[in-house]
C-alpha cells in the first residue's frame, strides 16, 4: 500500500501548493483591488486611525487632526473656522467622503504620497506611527474674513473670488451661505448622517462651491471680453459704436433696450463701456461674428479643463445659433454661463497685461517635519489678449469705476473694474449683481470676482455696483491694507 | 524509509534505537518560545506594555505541552518527535489569534479562556488515548462497533429537533445549553476506524477487476457498494445537516482510503465523477448550495451574504505581503474571525509569509503522519494512519480553500487553530493515535528467531530425489 500512501501524499502537497498559490493572488496580485475596493472598511479605518496632516494659510491651520479617545478614529478633524473656510478645505468624512482640498490633496495629507515615501520608511524603521503631511494654501485670512463677513452680514448668497493677477496664487474664495465641516467629521454616524440630509436638503445649498461649481449669467461683466474681442478686430478705444436707447433684434421685433430705457451717455467704445451700453456692444458682437466671440472668450479660459486643485466647472457661450442670441450673448445673456472664478480669471488677465496666469490654491506642500516637498510656481495658461489691448480695457474699467455706484471706494487707490446686473430665469426680477476688478490699476496686485445672487437686500432695485461693488472694494482694500 | 531498527536489532539482540524525545523537548520549547513571543507583539501592539504575566503564559503553555509530551515519552516512547511539537504550534497561533481578537473591540463574547480550556481538555484527552490504545490493531477487532456509533453520531444532529441543532443555518451541533458539541467531528474518527478495518478485511474484494473499459480495468457493480454507501451518507449530511464541510470531508476520506486500500485510482475517478453528480444535485435541489456557489464566483458583489467572504479577502488584502503586525491589523472586521475566517485573520496580521509559513507547519504535521503510515507494518495501521492523515489535508484545505475563495465557502475549522470545543478534542484524539502508530512504525521489532543455518547452495550436498514412479 506504499505507492498509493506516496501518492497521497503528492495530492496533499499539491493541495498545499493550491492554497499558497490562491493566498498569493489574493494577498499580492489582488490586493491593491480590494484594498481600493470601495465595500472596503479597512482602508477608511486606517485612515481615520492615523494622524492627517494640515491645512495651513497664512500662519493658520485651516484644517487639523486632534487626538480622540474613541478606538477606531484616533484622530478626529476639525476646522477652526469651518464656514469661513469650507469651500476651501471641503469636508472629510468617514460615511460621506471628502471634497475640496481634503479630497483634492488627499495623498500628502494622508501621507501615502510618492514625495513622502521616505519620510515613511523613516517612521517604520523609527517605530513612529505614520502621519500626513501638510498643504499650506495661498489664501490670504485677512481677505477671505472680509469677503466672508461682507456677504454674510447682509445675509447675502453669493461667493467672492479673489487672484493674485500676476502669479495666478487665489487669495479668496469664499460662498455664502456656507456650512460647518466639524459636524460631518464627527463619528456619531446617525449625528453625521443628520447633518448630511439637513445640509443637502437646505434650499440655499450651502454646500455648493458657488465659486468653481456653479454657472452663473455674467451680464454686464462679458463686455469685457466683447470689448477685447472688438479691440483685436480693428476697434480702438474711441471708435463710434450704436449709442440708441434701443435696437431690435435682427430678424424679429424683439427690442433691446440699455439699461433703464436710456440713450448712451457717448458714442465711443469707451464710453460704452463706462456707461455699459447694452446696444452698443449687441451691435458689436453681431458685427464680429460667432467664431471671434467663441476665440476671444476660450483665450480668457472659457470651456477649458482646470484643477485649481479641485475642479472648476467650465464656462460657456452657449449655441449662439442665431443673430438674435449673438446680439444677447454680446451683453452677456441669453445662454452665457461663467464661473465667480472665470470672471476673476478674466478680470487678472487684464490686469496682467493680457496673460492669464493658470488659477491655484496650493502654495506648498510640507512633509510632517515641515520639510518642504513641493513649492508653488506661477503658471501661464495663455496670452489672452496683447499687453496694448489689455492696457487699454484697463483704462475703459477705469472709466467704469468712475461711473459706478456703490460705497467702499478707497481713497488714494485706482481701481479698475466692471459690473454686471444680470437678469435671470429663476428669479424674474431679482437679478444677479456681479462686480469683477483689479487694483491698484497701474499696479495691479489683486483681482477680484463678487456675485451677490437675485439682488441682495434691495430685490429689483439692485444693480451690480450697489450689491456687489461694495464687497469687491472691501475685499480690495483689505488685501492692499491687512497684508498679504 | 530505511529501517535500521530490523537490521541492527538481528544482529546485536538488545536494540538500542534513538527514540528522539529530546528532540521533541527541544522543539516544544522552540514552539512555546514562538508563541510567547507572538503574544508579546500582540500585547505592545494592542496595550503598549508588556507584563510578566505574558512569560508566565508561557510557562504554563511550555507546562501543558511538557505534560503531553512526558505522556508520549511514556505511553508511546518511540513516536515521531515532530507532531507534538507542530501541533502545539498550530495550537499556540490559534490561542495567541483568539487572545488578540478579544482585545479588539466588537468581536463578541471571549474566545481564549474556553478555548484554552478545550487545550487542556485536548491535551489530557490525548494522553488518555495514549493510555488506554497500547496497541492501534486492537481498534480493528472493534470496526463495526465504532462504525455504528460513528454513523449514530453523524446522523443525530439531522434528526434531533431544530431548536438544539441547528446554528448559522447547520444542523450539526448538539447543545445542552451549557455545552454544543459536534457529534460529527468525533464520528469522522470512528467512521476512519470503521473503513480502516473494514477495507482491510475485503480489500481483495475491490482489487478483483470487472470489465475493461476506454483502458481501465473497471470495478464489479456489486463491489461498489461501499463507494456508494459513502456517497448515500454525505449527500445525507447536506441534506439532513445542511453541512457542505463535512459532507465533502466524509466523501473524499472514504475515497482515498478505498484508492489506498486497493492501489487502484479507477476508485477516485469513480468517486470524483459521483461526487460531481452529488455537486449538481445539490446545486439544483438546495438554495444554501446556490448561494455558496455565487458567493465564491463574486465574492466582491453587494450584498450581506457575500460579507463574510468580502471581509476575510479584504483583511488578507490589507495584511499583504509582509502583514500589519501581530494585533497591528483590524482582523475584528472579518466575520467569524474567530472560527472558520481564522486563516484570514492571521493571513491579515502576519501576512502572506506568514500564512505561508502556518500552511507549511500543517504540511510538515501531514507528511509526519504519512511517514508513519509508510513504515508502519501492519495494513490496518497504514490504512488508518493514511485516512487520518488526508483528515487533517483535507479539514484544512476545505477551510482555507473557502475562506480564501480557493473552493466555494464550507463550514469547517481549521484543525487547532480555530475556536471550537469538539473540534480541538476530536483532533487531539486523531493525533494521539497517529502518534500511536507511528510508535509502532519506529519501535524496534522483538528480534526475529536466528534461521536455521543453511549451507551455501554451491556447497550443499547433492541430495538424491527419488524418481517418481
Amino acid at each position: 500500500m506504499n505507492k498509493p500512501l506516496r501518492r497521497v501524499a503528492l495530492a496533499m502537497m499539491v493541495m498545499v501548493v493550491l492554497l499558497m498559490g490562491n493566498a498569493t493572488y489574493v494577498q499580492v496580485i489582488q490586493a491593491d483591488e480590494l484594498r481600493e475596493h470601495p465595500l472596503n472598511k479597512r482602508t477608511m479605518y486606517e485612515e481615520f486611525a492615523r494622524e492627517r496632516g494640515q491645512i495651513i494659510a497664512g500662519g493658520q491651520s485651516l484644517a487639523s487632526s486632534v487626538p480622540n479617545n474613541h478606538d477606531r478614529y484616533k484622530y478626529l478633524r476639525t476646522y477652526p473656522n469651518g464656514p469661513l473656510y469650507a469651500p476651501v478645505t471641503g469636508f472629510y468624512s468617514f460615511f460621506y467622503g471628502s471634497n475640496g482640498i481634503e479630497r483634492a490633496q488627499d495623498k500628502i495629507l494622508n501621507g501615502t504620497d510618492d514625495s513622502m515615501a521616505f519620510d515613511r520608511l523613516s517612521d517604520m524603521i523609527t517605530g513612529k506611527a505614520p502621519r500626513g503631511g501638510s498643504v499650506e494654501l495661498t489664501i490670504n485670512p485677512a481677505m477671505q474674513q472680509v469677503a466672508y463677513d461682507q456677504l454674510t452680514s447682509k445675509g447675502f448668497q453669493g461667493s467672492v473670488v479673489a487672484l493674485n493677477p500676476s502669479t495666478g496664487e487665489i487669495l479668496s474664495m469664499v460662498n455664502a451661505p456656507s456650512y460647518d465641516p466639524n459636524p460631518l467629521a464627527a463619528v456619531d454616524n446617525n449625528a453625521v448622517a443628520e447633518q448630511w440630509n439637513k445640509l443637502n436638503n437646505d434650499p440655499h445649498q450651502p454646500m455648493a462651491n458657488r465659486a468653481v461649481s456653479e454657472i452663473y449669467p455674467p451680464g454686464s461683466t462679458f463686455k469685457l471680453i466683447t470689448a477685447a474681442a472688438a479691440l483685436e478686430s480693428g476697434y480702438t478705444p474711441s471708435s463710434k459704436v450704436q449709442d440708441a436707447p434701443f435696437i431690435t433684434l435682427p430678424n424679429s421685433r424683439t427690442p433691446l433696450p440699455n439699461y433703464g430705457g436710456k440713450q448712451c451717455a457717448g458714442n465711443t467704445l469707451t464710453d460704452a463701456l463706462a456707461h455699459s451700453c447694452n446696444t452698443a456692444f449687441a451691435e458689436i458682437a453681431g458685427k464680429l461674428g460667432v467664431d471671434k466671440m467663441r476665440q476671444t472668450a476660450a483665450a480668457f479660459g472659457f470651456g477649458q479643463d482646470l484643477q485649481i486643485p479641485m475642479t472648476v466647472a467650465k464656462s460657456d457661450l452657449g449655441a449662439m445659433s442665431d443673430a438674435a442670441s449673438l446680439y444677447q450673448s454680446g451683453i452677456g445673456q441669453r445662454d452665457v454661463r461663467v464661473t465667480p472664478m472665470q470672471n476673476a480669471m478674466m478680470a487678472a488677465a487684464i490686469a496682467n497685461g493680457g496673460k492669464l496666469m493658470k488659477p491655484q490654491l496650493v502654495k506648498a506642500t510640507r512633509a510632517p517635519d515641515m520639510a518642504e516637498l513641493d513649492t508653488f510656481r506661477p503658471e501661464e495658461m495663455n496670452q489672452a489678449v496683447s499687453p496694448e489691448i489689455a492696457q487699454m480695457i484697463r483704462d475703459m474699467m477705469i472709466q467704469s469705476e468712475k461711473n459706478t455706484k456703490g460705497e467702499g471706494k478707497i481713497s488714494g487707490v485706482e481701481i479698475a473694474s466692471k459690473t454686471g446686473t444680470a437678469q435671470h430665469g429663476d428669479v424674474k426680477d431679482q437679478p444677479h449683481g456681479w462686480y469683477v476688478a483689479f487694483a491698484p490699476a497701474e499696479h495691479p496686485t489683486i483681482a477680484v470676482a463678487v456675485i451677490v445672487e437675485n439682488g441682495g437686500d434691495e430685490g429689483a432695485e439692485a444693480t451690480g455696483g450697489s450689491i456687489a461693488a461694495p464687497i469687491g472694494r472691501a475685499v480690495i482694500r483689505a488685501g492692499l491694507q491687512g497684508g498679504g | 524509509m530505511a529501517q535500521p531498527v530490523a537490521t541492527s536489532g538481528a544482529t546485536s539482540g538488545a536494540p538500542r534505537v534513538a527514540t528522539r524525545r529530546g528532540t521533541e523537548l527541544f522543539m516544544l520549547v522552540c514552539s512555546a518560545f514562538i508563541v510567547t513571543f507572538a503574544l508579546v507583539l500582540v500585547e505592545l501592539a494592542q496595550e503598549q506594555t508588556v507584563t510578566r504575566e505574558l512569560f508566565y503564559y508561557g510557562f504554563a503553555f511550555l507546562a501543558l505541552y511538557g505534560a503531553a509530551h512526558f505522556g508520549v515519552r511514556r505511553w508511546a516512547p518511540y513516536a515521531d518527535p515532530l507532531i507534538l511539537p507542530l501541533v502545539s504550534l498550530i495550537n499556540g497561533m490559534g490561542l495567541v489569534m483568539l487572545h488578540r481578537l478579544d482585545l479588539a473591540p466588537v468581536v463578541g463574547a471571549p474566545f481564549t479562556g474556553k478555548q484554552i480550556i478545550f487545550t487542556t481538555a485536548g491535551v489530557v484527552l490525548f494522553i488518555l488515548v495514549l493510555v488506554l490504545v497500547k496497541d492501534h490493531r486492537t481498534l480493528a477487532q472493534y470496526g463495526y462497533t465504532c462504525g455504528f456509533v460513528g454513523l449514530a453520531l453523524l446522523a443525530l444532529p439531522g434528526l434531533l429537533p431544530s431548536s438544539i441543532s441547528e446554528a448559522n443555518g447547520a444542523k450539526l451541533w448538539i447543545n445542552l445549553g451549557f455545552l454544543s458539541i459536534q457529534p460529527g467531528e468525533f464520528a469522522k474518527i470512528l467512521l476512519l476506524v470503521f473503513f480502516a478495518s473494514f477495507l482491510v478485511s475485503k480489500r481483495e474484494l475491490f482489487t478483483t477487476a470487472g470489465k475493461r473499459f476506454l483502458g481501465v480495468d473497471w470495478p464489479r457493480p456489486r463491489d461498489l457498494m461501499p463507494v456508494i454507501v459513502a456517497w448515500f451518507l454525505s449527500i445525507g449530511i447536506v441534506v439532513l445537516e445542511k453541512d457542505l464541510g463535512t459532507s465533502l470531508l466524509f466523501f473524499g476520506i472514504v475515497l482515498v482510503m478505498i484508492y489506498i486500500a486497493t492501489e487502484r485510482a479507477v476508485w477516485v475517478f469513480l468517486g470524483m465523477a459521483m461526487f460531481g453528480l452529488g455537486c449538481v444535485v445539490a446545486f439544483n435541489l438546495f438554495a444554501h448550495v446556490q448561494a455558496r456557489v455565487n458567493t465564491w464566483l463574486d465574492p466582491l458583489a453587494e450584498g450581506a451574504q457575500n460579507d463574510q467572504l468580502r471581509t476575510g479577502l479584504f483583511g488578507m488584502a490589507n495584511g499583504g505581503i509582509g502583514g500589519s503586525g501581530l494585533g497591528s491589523g483590524m482582523p475584528n472586521l472579518t466575520s467569524w474571525a474567530v472560527s472558520d475566517f481564522i486563516i484570514s485573520a492571521i493571513g491579515e496580521e502576519i501576512g502572506l509569509v506568514g500564512l505561508m509559513a502556518l500552511l507549511m507547519v500543517y504540511l510538515l504535521l501531514m507528511m509526519r503522519g504519512l511517514r508513519s503510515a509508510l513504515a508502519v507494518r501492519d495494513s490496518f495501521g497504514k490504512l488508518f494512519a493514511g485516512g487520518l492523515s488526508f483528515t487533517i489535508a483535507l479539514q484544512l484545505f476545505v477551510v482555507a480553500g473557502g475562506v480564501t475563495g480557493l473552493i466555494p465557502m464550507t463550514g469547517l475549522t481549521a484543525p487547532f487553530l480555530a475556536a471550537g470545543g469538539s473540534s480541538m478534542l476530536a483532533n487531539y484524539v486523531l493525533v494521539a493515535l497517529l502518534l500511536r502508530i507511528s510508535d509502532a512504525a519506529r519501535r524496534p521489532q522483538a528480534p526475529a528467531k536466528p534461521k536455521p543455518k543453511q549451507a551455501p547452495i554451491a556447497e550443499a550436498h547433492t541430495e538424491l530425489v527419488e524418481r517418481p514412479r
